[in-house]
């Protein structure tokens, strides 16, 4: 293997400094960032898991619910598994849409002012 | 040792040895093509940003391909479908779990990993740490992660094997499992991660093809009446509705319910502290397209276990129980089973499927045992013997060296456990890496990235102490010994009455960080917390 060789040029950024990086922690604007990031991450987060823990535990000690016929042989238990996959593809999907228009916007402005360097 | 012949089991391996041309064409054609690929990838892997992140070229849908690749084991294929075929709609639980942990690598980890590390696991969590102390932790979790990983995959292809080529002899298994290894020794070495990344996209697109078309199979049988499918499974199972509800493997008592939510809590948990999974982020360009990555995965891989539920009801309401547990204890082989009586039992149609499904299992085996070889060997090379060993003074050459040598010693490793393993459900096999994976790992990264407090020796507690218990809590568990289906089961030194001890090690891990945090006197360091803050959510000064 070559490993020797040089990388190919990539572009390379400014790396900003410690102190810089120290400063923009402190500004409003990342400051903003990072709200708009937890208060939907984190929230949502802990929703999930409580609703996956709910099904769990439905599971174990809920057995005659779970049992309950909806339709046919499909009983609540398959109807709450396939209610979780559900969940699961509307939570990525809604993340995504989210992270788009509220954060990708502002990550972006903060990157690329430290990294011309003003 | 050797199980117990059945007449269908000797009916399909004399059908098998019949069709044994095809059968080993199949396994030849994959090996062969991906070798083709290793090669290609071999001659275009340059630095050391080519082997260890696949030149951080691939876009969000190619890496989503690759992580489905990487995370669809064995443990999902084989184990999965087995353990529905054989417990019923407890089976179920293990393709939930697995699913819904991907909202947390896709919330909480995946961007702010890519944007922070380079390379490992490692990078992250020794970024603001000391580095020796924290690189050697995430270096030996690593390696214990993966290697619990990979001894499930290894039990996999033994098992496969000797149900296809009708190998019941303990040294034809152990050969299998050594051919294996040496695989993907060669994967590793030569192809990298771009190597391996396009492994795992073919054996991706392999073995969702393979799977939609037993799906199909299966539907067509029951004229696309999914009622009727539960129906006839619950009555062909001899267990009636219950099959069909929880609690047939984890209900009976109060001690095997808490070993439900044990497993239940590490699934959730363990994805995003898997290391090999977490290395396939730094194969894309940008945080986004790491969001991207994520997305394709859980379309991809939702999809999938969708599909396991049918295979698994369908092989459980075609093909009797006896017949499933005689051909492996642990049902890990209701998949290719269900190919064969699919097919025909007498019919070359069964064998050919049966051939055609086993491959797909095989190429998924080789796949995702390139990708924890390599993430294994990756952390070594990177945490271990370039900051730790050289304390950086390392050339780039000399670290890749390092991996290299390092997949071998892996791989030796592997082969030695994985032929103990082998009458192991693959799938309890891999929930219990899950669990060293959430109690090891995952606090550590979410406390690095988001607790300003977080200390070095907050994190040496939290790994060191989340992984001895985790391991220390499954030495001394059923699995181990104590029970007919343990790994020694002649022996009895269990005291630890849960097969999975994410219930108890999990907490412990993210208490430790806290204790361990708050117990020493080290100011954390502010600087390089907010450089690490700016960075995981901006990707200012990412690599």
């Amino acid at each position: 293997m070559a490993t020797e060789t040089p990388p190919p040029a990539k572009e390379q950024h400014r790396l900003p400094s410690p102190e810089e990086f120290a400063e923009v922690q402190q500004s409003a604007e990342f400051g903003e960032l990072r709200r708009s990031y937890r208060s939907f991450a984190f929230p949502l987060t802990v929703g999930f898991i409580t609703w996956y823990l709910l099904y769990v535990l439905l599971s174990n000690y809920a057995g005659d619910f779970m049992g309950t016929k909806v339709v046919g042989n499909i009983n609540m238990a398959l109807v709450l598994g396939l209610a979780q996959f559900l969940t699961t593809f509307l939570i990525a999907w809604w993340y995504a849409r989210r992270a788009a228009t509220e954060l990708d916007p502002r990550a972006e402005a903060i990157k690329s002012r430290m990294e011309a360097g003003a | 040792m050797s199980p117990a012949i059945n007449p269908a089991i000797t009916l399909a391996a004399g059908e098998a040895s019949e069709h044994r041309p095809l059968i080993i064409s199949l396994f030849a054609v994959f090996v062969a093509a991906t070798l083709v690929i290793t090669v290609w990838a071999g001659r275009q892997t340059k630095d050391a940003a080519d082997f260890y992140a696949g030149g951080r070229q691939f876009t969000g849908f190619q890496n989503g391909l690759a992580v489905s690749g990487d995370y669809m084991s064995a443990a999902s294929f084989l184990g999965i479908a087995g353990a529905i075929a054989l417990f019923g709609y407890d089976g179920f639980l293990y393709s939930i779990g697995f699913l819904v942990a991907w909202l947390v690598a896709l919330l909480l980890v995946a961007e702010p990993l890519r944007n922070s590390g380079r390379y490992t696991m490692g990078d992250v969590l020794a970024y603001r740490m000391r580095q020796r102390p924290v690189r050697t932790a995430a270096g030996t979790s690593t390696i214990v992660v993966s290697i619990f990983y990979l001894l499930a995959q290894m039990a996999g292809a033994g098992v496969l094997v000797s149900l296809l080529l009708g190998i019941t002899s303990d040294g034809g298994k152990i050969g299998i499992v050594a051919l294996v290894g040496v695989l993907m020794i060669v994967y590793v070495t030569i192809g990298g991660m771009k190597g391996t990344t396009w492994v795992q996209m073919v054996k991706a697109v392999l073995l969702i093809v393979g799977a939609l078309l037993l799906t199909f199979l299966v539907l067509l049988k029951f004229h696309f009446n999914v009622s009727d499918l539960l129906g006839k499974a619950a009555d062909n199972s001899g267990k009636g509705a219950a099959f069909l509800e929880p609690g047939l493997k984890y209900g009976a008592t109060g001690t095997t319910k808490l070993d439900f939510i044990s497993l239940g809590i590490a699934l959730v948990l363990g994805t995003a502290g898997l290391p090999h999974i977490l290395i396939r982020f730094y194969t894309v360009p940008t945080a986004k397209a790491a969001r991207k990555s994520v997305i394709w995965a859980i379309g991809l891989i939702g999809a999938f276990y969708l599909m396991t539920l049918a295979l698994g009801f369908g092989a459980a309401a075609l093909i009797k129980p006896d017949e499933i547990i005689a051909s492996n204890k642990a049902g890990n082989t209701a998949a290719p089973l269900l190919a064969l009586h699919l097919g025909g039992v007498d019919s070359n149609w069964g064998a050919i499927l049966l051939a055609t499904i086993s491959a797909v299992a095989f190429a998924t085996i080789l796949a995702v045992v390139a990708g924890l070889t390599l993430a294994s060997s990756s952390s070594f090379a990177h945490d271990i013997y370039a900051n730790v060993i050289k304390k950086g003074q390392a050339s780039e050459k000399q670290e890749v060296n390092a991996a290299r040598y390092a997949t071998v010693g892996i791989g030796a490793v592997s082969i030695l456990l994985g032929a103990l393993a082998r009458d192991l459900n693959v799938a309890g096999l891999v929930a219990l890496a899950f669990a060293v994976a959430a109690s090891a790992n995952l606090p550590t990264i979410l406390y690095s990235l988001f607790w300003k407090r977080f200390t070095t020796n907050g994190a040496l507690w939290s790994i060191y102490g989340g992984l001895v218990t985790a391991v220390g809590l499954v030495l001394f568990s059923p699995v181990v010994s104590g029970k007919p289906t343990s790994m020694f089961p002649d022996a009895d030194f269990h005291w630890f009455p849960l097969e999975n001890p994410g219930i108890v090690s999990i907490p412990v891990g993210f208490l430790l960080g806290v204790v361990g945090t708050l117990l020493s006197k080290e100011e954390p360091d502010t600087m390089k917390y907010a450089e690490l803050e700016v960075r995981s959510l901006t990707g200012t000064g990412a690599h």
